[in-house]
């Protein structure tokens, strides 16, 4: 019984967007009439198990075991598959990080159990879990109904409420680790090296540059390979990002923009790229295909940025400026640093 | 060795897709494959090249998807299968995972299967984990480059929300791999020639030695997207400037700042 929601964790501390997955599945188990309990693996397991107490886990199972520093999928699973086996909990939540998918797939499999995935909606029907979750590149949306004992729900990020710190305690447990012993079966020759800036799907404001960026004015000193490359990375650089910088946002970007060049591809919003729901999506210079609205179009509110009035873009925004972007966005930035006092 | 590749059918890209009052998703476009997959085939008929090893592409589900396998073929993939029953449902990754692991043990001295990222219909990309642990194999996610590939072992470099890795495995192992791996060749018009005439085998879980497995996800209804409810409002004014403060002034209001 029970409903477990494991807690991301990295570098000794739970992952923000984890109280999501508690918050979630606080609010199933109170449809299912029962509690929830913390699964927290890896460095400072049992510290960041009191802090699950006190965002509002009622029990904990914990394992500090040093080859759970990292996330890697084989112990992490082997050792949640035999915690499920165990206790047979009625759901497992995560947050549909890339480990949280992975992590929730890999039980679901061993457990012989059903597992929903990008997760936007959660209700009990008669028993019975449903999921609404979008599909087709986020054109059409599904209601899933899951028939196992347990269920694994990978939560899209930033669609549920985060659990509150109340002030609760858990009631931890220590698990023991054999599980993993013959599962570590991989080596990591080189370490992480942390992605720069703010990861676009946890980011509260996306701002995304896209063809648009060539249009710079600026040229470069010297000989260069590509000038309009140049034109957009120096836009990217020197326009987008301080602006994303008096925000606080990530910086993202259309298709066109990435397979151009501009930009990198984890940068990519749209079908083939990142699915972003944030508050403030700010679109500079993207006309708006259909592959890229299927990206962002969850945002709360949508700003589009674009000298075409016609653009498809306008249709999906809630706020249009028409208007060249290297006009309008150092006006915005100069103009937000001033009210934001920074 | 024998380098598999899993594909299936879905709508290109650019078309509308929606649901009709029957509730059935409909669309005005072509059927392509998955375009993730583009990348895991290109990446099995290199590294089949590199190595000399044999390349199979697999799709499990009904007719329609062998549209992606002749796709494959015309490629440059040696052989396709089509894994399908009635009664399958492809969407429950649960019996994806369990009729697709026991395909790849069909196949002969199989070591390393490639997808792409995500199937963009199912819109999840959780089967291909499941594929792994059902076949009991190293699972390898959104791999960006693969640096050394040999019989028994295989190093790549991999995106994780933490950054980049280089990690090495033992064989057999099933990877995923990200847009950007390598340049999806087209298909040649001999390709296409010779693909549109290949006869593709269908195997059903009897010819697998399995059961087909009871699905414990069931898709009750499909529905359109709740219309955004909104009017645009373009932001007037005589200068950049103004425009400016009245988009802060607005944004300041929704408190999305």
């Amino acid at each position: 019984m029970s409903v477990f929601a494991w807690i991301e964790t990295a570098h000794g501390a739970a992952s923000p967007s984890s109280w999501e997955a508690l918050g979630a599945a606080a609010s199933l188990a109170s449809d299912l009439g029962t509690d929830v309990t913390a699964i927290v693996f890896g460095e400072n397991a049992q510290a960041i198990a009191t802090e699950s107490g006190e965002y509002g886990a009622a029990n904990a199972l914990v394992c500090e075991d040093a080859s759970l520093a990292k996330f890697q999928l084989e112990p992490y699973a082997a050792l949640l598959s035999q915690l499920v086996s165990e206790h047979k909990p009625q759901a497992v939540v995560a947050v549909g990080s890339s480990n949280g998918r992975e992590l929730m797939a890999a039980s679901a499999a061993d457990t012989n159990s059903a597992m929903i995935n990008e997760i936007i909606e959660l209700s009990v029907d008669g028993g019975a879990i449903v999921a609404t979750k979008p599909a087709y590149a986020g054109k059409v949306r599904s209601q899933i109904k899951a028939n196992s004992e347990t269920v694994f729900l990978a939560l899209r990020g930033r669609a549920f409420p985060a659990a509150e710190k109340a002030g609760g305690s858990a009631n931890i447990t220590t698990v023991d680790a054999a599980a993993i012993a013959d599962n570590l079966n991989i080596t990591i020759e080189e370490a992480d090296t942390q992605a720069e800036g703010i990861s676009l799907t946890d980011a509260a404001i996306v701002i995304s540059g896209g063809r648009g960026m060539a249009n710079n004015p600026a040229t470069p000193s010297g000989a260069v390979d590509d000038e309009t490359i140049w034109k957009a990375q120096d836009g990217f650089a020197n326009v987008i990002q301080p602006l994303a910088d008096v925000l606080d946002a990530a910086v993202g970007a259309s298709r066109a923009a990435v397979d151009a060049g501009f930009i990198g591809y984890e940068a990519q919003v749209g079908q083939t790229g990142k699915v972003v729901n944030p508050d403030l999506y700010i679109a500079a210079g993207i006309s708006g295909a259909i592959q890229h609205q299927a990206g962002m179009r969850g945002s709360k509110i949508i700003v589009a940025v674009n000298k075409d009035g016609d653009a498809p873009i306008f249709k999906l925004a809630k706020y249009g400026v028409v208007e060249d972007l290297y006009d309008f966005l150092p006006a915005l930035t100069a103009e937000l640093k001033k009210r934001l006092g920074k | 060795m024998h380098i598999i590749a899993f594909t299936r059918s879905t709508p290109d890209t650019a078309a509308n897709v929606t649901v009709d009052d029957s509730g059935k998703v409909v669309w005005d476009g072509a059927n392509i494959v998955n375009p993730w997959d583009e990348y895991a085939l290109e990446e099995a008929i290199a590294q089949a090249k590199a190595t000399g090893s044999d390349a199979t592409v697999i799709t499990i589900g009904e007719e329609a998807h062998e549209e992606a396998l002749k796709h494959s073929l015309a490629m440059g993939m040696k052989n396709a299968i089509r894994v399908y029953e009635d009664s399958l449902d492809s969407t429950d990754s649960l019996t994806w995972a369990t009729l697709g692991a026991a395909a790849v043990e069909k196949a002969d001295d199989a070591k390393l299967v490639i997808c792409g990222k995500e199937s963009i219909d199912v819109q999840t990309d959780q089967h291909i984990y499941q594929l792994a642990r059902k076949l009991g194999w190293v699972m390898l996610s959104n791999v960006s480059k693969i640096l050394e590939l040999s019989d028994d072992s295989i190093k790549v470099e991999r995106t994780t929300d933490q950054g980049v890795q280089q990690v090495t495995a033992q064989l057999p192992a099933v990877i995923s791999v990200l847009k950007g791996i390598n340049e999806p060749r087209y298909p040649s018009f001999i390709g296409i020639r010779k693909a549109s005439k290949a006869t593709i085998p269908v195997w059903a879980s009897s010819d697998l030695g399995v059961e087909l497995p009871q699905a414990v996800t069931e898709v009750i209804s499909y529905e359109n997207l709740p219309e955004r409810d909104m009017t645009t409002e373009i932001i007037e004014g005589g200068s950049v400037e103004e425009k400016a403060t009245k988009l802060v002034d607005k944004l300041l209001e929704e408190k999305v700042l």
